[in-house]
């Protein structure tokens, strides 16, 4: 209780309070007046136009400025009295706003802290202080029965064994479970080498580039899961940030990869190389490139050889058949043929001298009038002394007698069939030769019969695209090459004797071993299988030598060699010995690589063929060279 | 599938990967994970199911008496609150104590990863302390049998090697950084290991303890203890706190059961084993010796480590090895004497300069604690100087086979171990360098690989035979002379073309491996190739330099 602040004896005495109550006076900071008297009138603000200049010089002049303060509700200054004063110091100090109140008071006791006799209050005790609590026996009665239920259980006794004890004092081999014995324990984790140091040998820092391919790659390619790095000092060396991720990766690795025993076997790969008797103790097999046959423009597809050995005839896309002698490289002739020569093949017969030319849709023979006269005068006589039946037989094909033109060049006959020819072959007497015609229908192998003129379709049906044909050596075998299988017909009695599986996507070309019973098949997927009749219809070996697909394979006709050309430019020779044992296998060891012809229009090697007599090898190429290998 | 996840880690069941995988993922090849059925089915036989159960109970019951602030049921629950021990788990998994051993490697780094978490977060309070505990027993464990074998200092942290009961075991602890710890880890899975992980270990150490006679839990040695008190003094705290501090500070031995006796150390009786030869006896011999040798590698040596130095992997590297070892008493308790000491040897500090330096020590960088204990032996102390630019720290856990690629430190090293000083030859070396700056042609000749040698040898003998046959023959240059040349190349290339044809003649599945097996050789051999062509560019690069600052100063 403090002594309301009177006004100032100088105020004017009229009623200037105020009626806006008890509100923010900023409210009325933008009017002129600041309130409302009893009466409803305004209350005009004080003039004042006191600048700080004023201000500061009230501030210096008037000795009672600082006991000036303004009203706000009336924005008039009061100046304080002396009790004024003196309340805002006690105030100001924490003390009593009364100058006359005592704070220490004597206390007087209502309550002693010593017992009496009697109560302080007469109220006389509760009825529930003598009776028992209700509430209390039903709480009781339910911990009872909860306890009877077994719902409350008395506390655990603590049990006071150690925690760690020697767990394994007695180590019982018995009691090791079954299926520890075939726990695989989890592998270590690998330790670290010397590109993980802090200070590593500066070898195993990443330059430039090993970096920008280290962050490039997939964090589960890389080779290491950090960058080496290389810091001065131990001081110098950072928490490393992956350490809780490596740790959590080794903990899912630990339950969560399947775990497998792996053997690893330590080859030693020199073991792995199989011991084959050396090339050196199989000779003699062509060895070196001894001549190149020049003079075509175009690729050689076809080469032929005649059976004395002596001349060489090869057929190419320019449109000639050429005649070289063998020992010199010299072409003998050039017989132009006006198309792309399929094949070519010289009669086996030793008396007769005459060359199949396949060319478009005809095969031409021709007499190349080389080497002894008599001989390949006896051949013009014996071709001319054909005399035509009476009745004329329906044929597959047209017989045509050359043209004086082409008589002088050395055609004879020309085979005029319907389609184009792919292959020509004879059959090893020399009087019957094969065609294959590519052709989709059952006219796809023709037989022709030269002393007679006269041809026929051999199959009634076609049995798919015909690859290419042979005949037996020795006897009345006819082998056919689709495309997957290779069918062998007894011409005699004209039935399928056998169907071999080569097991390749397209074979490409077929040789015959002189002895009859093996067979080897090149093909388009780079394989080559050897078949022994004998043993079984599938191949008794599949050779992968060739990088690329095979175009030729060949035998030899005494020396145990065969010879396959393929696209990869290369000519492999391979000892292939056929023993008249007939319980033990051939014998296939690869001899030599011989290389030398150059790839051109991604084609290599498209024919090769051995020399009758003598160990030498042929072949001819896309670059327009045929070859010689001794 | 948290249970089972759980159950899976604490059983150590693992996924296998079936013989037959479409047969058994029903046609489909899709990544899958296989468990076996007996493996799931022994599972359920496990009792620790019925505890986990009851555990997921009695979370509930408490969370349902929270939420009825029941605090008397509440006090209950928490009174009867169902525990778990995973004894009978450990020692199914582990039948034998050597197999425990075997599969420390983890739970040692796992005890030590977590002994260094912060003490909020990420898991409970007490994981870590008895992760830190238990870490902590086993460093004085391998303190008191001494059998610290290799350390090294890797980037992501420092890797211990010890030999316990002749198994290898291997641990990592990270540098003592806070961790800033990742969102994409499972903190769940990793705190299943560490409940085994720790259980495991508290086993093994009481185990171990009692193999070397000492008290389990540890106890710092009475005598040891006296020592260190008058130095403390009373302020620190009390016995009972500072126990596990004083423990880890791994300056005192602790006490044993029975009291060590000098005695104890008998001769072993040496039984030749039947059909061993006197050498590979002796070789036994020389090796038992040389681990006694390196078991007291540090003996004698007084170390002080200073402050900046990490204080916990070099003093129980050095105690590891016999040495003694003191810190500044304000960096951590269990200093025993201060760096004033006359006695001290060699002072451990990592800043470039040491003002005050004392005579009568050596002033090392912490590299060289680490590669004496790798090398074996004392390392020569001027390469670990302060501020000397240190010599590569090598890994030791690394074993060059024949073909791999050998750092030139690490020959020198070997060089060192067999008892060679090719120190002081390298030195002079560097002195002739300094003096001359054009005689290094040698040092590079020496520093070349044995197979260039070789090569230069071949092309030394052809020049020699290319002299005598020009000095037989007068004229220039002819016919017999390139055949005799060629006689040896055409062999080699008539057997390689042997092999060639060969390998051609290889069924598919071996010529498959064989390529397999040649493809991952001839990879080796870039590899190597590529190091040794690096270090060689970094040498030259180095000299260069060293060649142009001297010509400068010259200058």
């Amino acid at each position: 209780p403090c002594p309301p602040l009177t006004p100032l004896p100088s105020a004017p005495l009229q009623d200037i309070r105020n009626t806006v109550g008890n509100i923010p006076m900023e409210w009325y900071q933008d009017f002129p007046h600041i309130g409302y008297n009893l009466d409803g009138k305004r209350i005009y603000k004080p003039i004042r136009n006191k600048d700080e200049l004023d201000m500061f010089l009230e501030k210096m002049e008037n000795p009672e400025y600082w006991r000036t303060v303004q009203d706000k509700m009336t924005g008039a200054d009061i100046k304080l009295t002396d009790e004024q004063v003196d309340l805002v110091h006690r105030l100001q100090k924490g003390q009593f706003g009364d100058v006359h109140f005592n704070p220490y008071e004597p206390a007087v006791d209502f309550f002693t802290h010593e017992v009496m006799i009697h109560p302080v209050t007469n109220r006389p005790a509760d009825k529930r202080s003598f009776i028992p609590s209700l509430i209390e026996k039903e709480k009781v009665s339910k911990l009872v029965h909860a306890i009877k239920m077994g719902w409350i259980k008395p506390r655990k006794p603590k049990d006071d064994t150690p925690t760690y004890y020697d767990l394994w004092a007695h180590e019982d081999p018995n009691s090791i479970l079954g299926r520890h014995k075939m726990h695989v324990p989890a592998p270590k984790m690998k330790l670290p080498g010397h590109e993980e140091s802090y200070n590593p040998p500066p070898e195993y820092l990443l330059s430039e580039e090993e970096k920008l391919a280290w962050e490039q790659q997939e964090p589960a390619e890389r080779k290491l899961n950090f960058v080496p790095q290389q810091y001065r000092c131990l001081r110098a060396v950072p928490a490393y940030s992956r350490f809780i991720h490596e740790r959590f990766e080794r903990c899912l690795d630990l339950y969560l990869c399947p775990r497998q025993r792996k053997m690893r076997v330590n080859v030693d790969p020199e073991d792995l190389i199989p011991k084959l008797p050396k090339p050196r103790d199989l000779q003699p097999f062509p060895t070196t490139q001894a001549l190149v046959y020049r003079g075509h423009t175009s690729l050689v597809r076809c080469l032929s050889v005649s059976p004395s050995g002596q001349w060489l005839v090869s057929g190419s896309d320019d449109g000639t058949v050429r005649f070289w002698e063998v020992c010199t490289a010299r072409c003998m002739k050039t017989l132009p043929v006006g198309g792309v020569v399929k094949s070519v093949a010289w009669n086996p017969n030793p008396t007769i001298c005459l060359v199949a030319v396949c060319v478009e849709q005809s095969v031409l023979l021709v007499n190349p009038c080389l080497g002894d006269k008599l001989l390949y005068g006896a051949t013009d006589q014996l071709l001319e002394s054909y005399e035509a039946p009476e009745e004329e037989r329906v044929q597959p094909v047209r017989w045509v007698t050359a043209s004086v033109e082409e008589h002088s060049k050395g055609v004879r006959l020309v085979v005029q069939h319907s389609k184009a020819v792919k292959q020509v072959t004879w059959h090893g007497k020399g009087d019957y030769f094969a065609s294959v015609v590519s052709d989709n229908s059952n006219m796809q192998v023709l037989i022709h019969q030269t002393s007679k003129r006269w041809s026929q379709n051999p199959f009634r049906k076609s049995k798919g695209l015909v690859q290419c044909v042979l005949f037996h050596p020795i006897r009345p075998y006819f082998f056919v090459a689709t495309q997957r299988y290779v069918r062998i017909y007894n011409l005699l009695k004209q039935e399928l004797t056998k169907k071999l599986m080569t097991n390749c996507k397209w074979v490409s070309s077929m040789a015959v071993h002189p002895g009859g019973d093996n067979i080897i098949c090149g093909s388009y997927d780079s394989k080559l299988a050897w078949f022994d009749l004998d043993l079984s219809t599938r191949p008794y070996q599949m050779l992968r030598h060739h990088k690329k697909a095979l175009r030729s394979v060949a035998f030899h006709k005494h020396y145990p060699l065969f010879a396959s050309g393929s696209d990869d430019g290369t000519v492999i020779v391979c000892h292939g010995m056929v023993y008249n044992d007939l319980l033990q296998n051939p014998l296939l060891v690869p001899v030599k690589v011989l290389k030398g012809h150059v790839l051109t229009l991604d084609l290599g090697v498209l024919d090769v063929l051995f020399h009758p007599t003598q160990p030498w090898v042929f072949s001819s190429g896309a670059d327009g060279t045929v070859r010689l290998y001794t | 599938a948290a249970v089972t996840r759980r159950l899976c880690i604490l059983k150590g069941i693992y996924p296998h990967e079936p013989k037959h995988k479409k047969k058994v993922n029903k046609g489909s090849t899709a990544p899958r994970t296989f468990y076996l059925l007996k493996d799931i089915k022994f599972l359920l036989h496990e009792p620790i199911v019925n505890k986990f159960r009851e555990y997921k109970v009695f979370v509930r019951k408490l969370r349902k008496a929270y939420g009825k602030s029941e605090w008397s049921t509440v006090d209950r629950l928490k009174d009867n609150k169902p525990t778990y021990k995973l004894d009978h788990i450990v020692k199914e998994r582990y039948p034998t104590f050597v197999d425990a051993l075997r599969d420390l490697d983890d739970a040692l780094s796992m005890c030590f990863l977590f002994s260094t978490f912060p003490r909020t977060g990420k898991c409970h309070v007490q994981t870590i302390q008895l992760c830190r505990r238990l870490a902590v027993e086993f460093l004085n464990y391998v303190i008191a049998s001494r059998s610290l074998r290799k350390v090294f200092l890797s980037i992501k942290g420092i890797y211990y090697q010890a030999e316990v009961l002749g198994q290898p075991i291997t641990w990592i602890t990270p540098y003592t950084f806070a961790h800033d710890h990742p969102t994409d880890v499972d903190y769940r899975v990793m705190a299943t290991f560490t409940e085994f992980y720790t259980t495991l270990l508290g086993f093994v150490n009481f185990r171990l303890y009692h193999s070397l006679n000492l008290l389990y839990p540890p106890k710092i040695d009475g005598q040891a203890d006296v020592e260190l008190k008058p130095m403390e003094g009373k302020e620190y705290a009390m016995d009972s706190e500072s126990y596990l501090e004083k423990l880890s500070a791994l300056s005192a031995s602790l006490a044993r059961v029975v009291a060590p006796t000098h005695e104890d150390e008998v001769e072993i009786d040496e039984f030749p084993v039947e059909g061993e030869t006197a050498e590979q006896m002796d070789a036994r011999k020389k090796e038992q010796e040389a681990l006694e040798n390196h078991k007291k590698l540090f003996e004698g040596l007084r170390f002080f480590l200073n402050r900046e130095v990490p204080r916990e992997p070099l003093a129980f590297i050095i105690r590891c090895f016999g040495g003694q070892v003191s810190w500044d008493k304000s960096l951590c308790i269990g200093a025993t004497y201060d760096v004033r000491d006359p006695s001290i040897t060699h002072q451990i500090v990592d800043r470039p300069r040491v003002e005050q330096q004392v005579v009568g020590r050596y002033y090392l960088q912490p590299q060289w604690v680490f590669d004496s204990v790798n090398a074996k032996l004392c390392l020569p102390v001027a390469d670990y100087f302060p501020g000397v630019l240190l010599p590569p720290h090598l890994s030791p856990f690394v074993t060059e086979q024949e073909g791999d690629y050998i750092p030139p430190e690490k020959l020198k090293l070997l060089a060192m171990q067999r008892g060679e000083n090719p120190d002081e030859e390298s030195e002079e070396e560097d002195e002739e360098e300094e003096e001359e700056d054009d005689g290094n042609d040698k040092e590079e000749e020496e520093e070349e690989d044995e197979s260039e040698k070789e090569e230069e040898m071949k092309l030394k003998k052809m020049e020699e035979q290319k002299t005598q046959s020009n000095k037989a023959l007068p004229v220039k240059v002819t016919a017999g002379k390139l055949r005799l040349e060629d006689r040896q190349r055409l062999e080699q290339e008539q057997q390689s073309e042997e092999k060639r044809l060969a390998i051609m003649m290889m069924k598919k599945r071996e010529k498959y491996l064989y390529k397999k097996i040649m493809f991952g050789k001839k990879r080796k051999v870039r590899e190597v190739n590529k190091l040794a062509a690096k270090r060689k560019a970094h040498d030259t690069a180095l000299k260069e330099e060293k060649k142009k600052s001297k010509k400068a100063r010259r200058v």
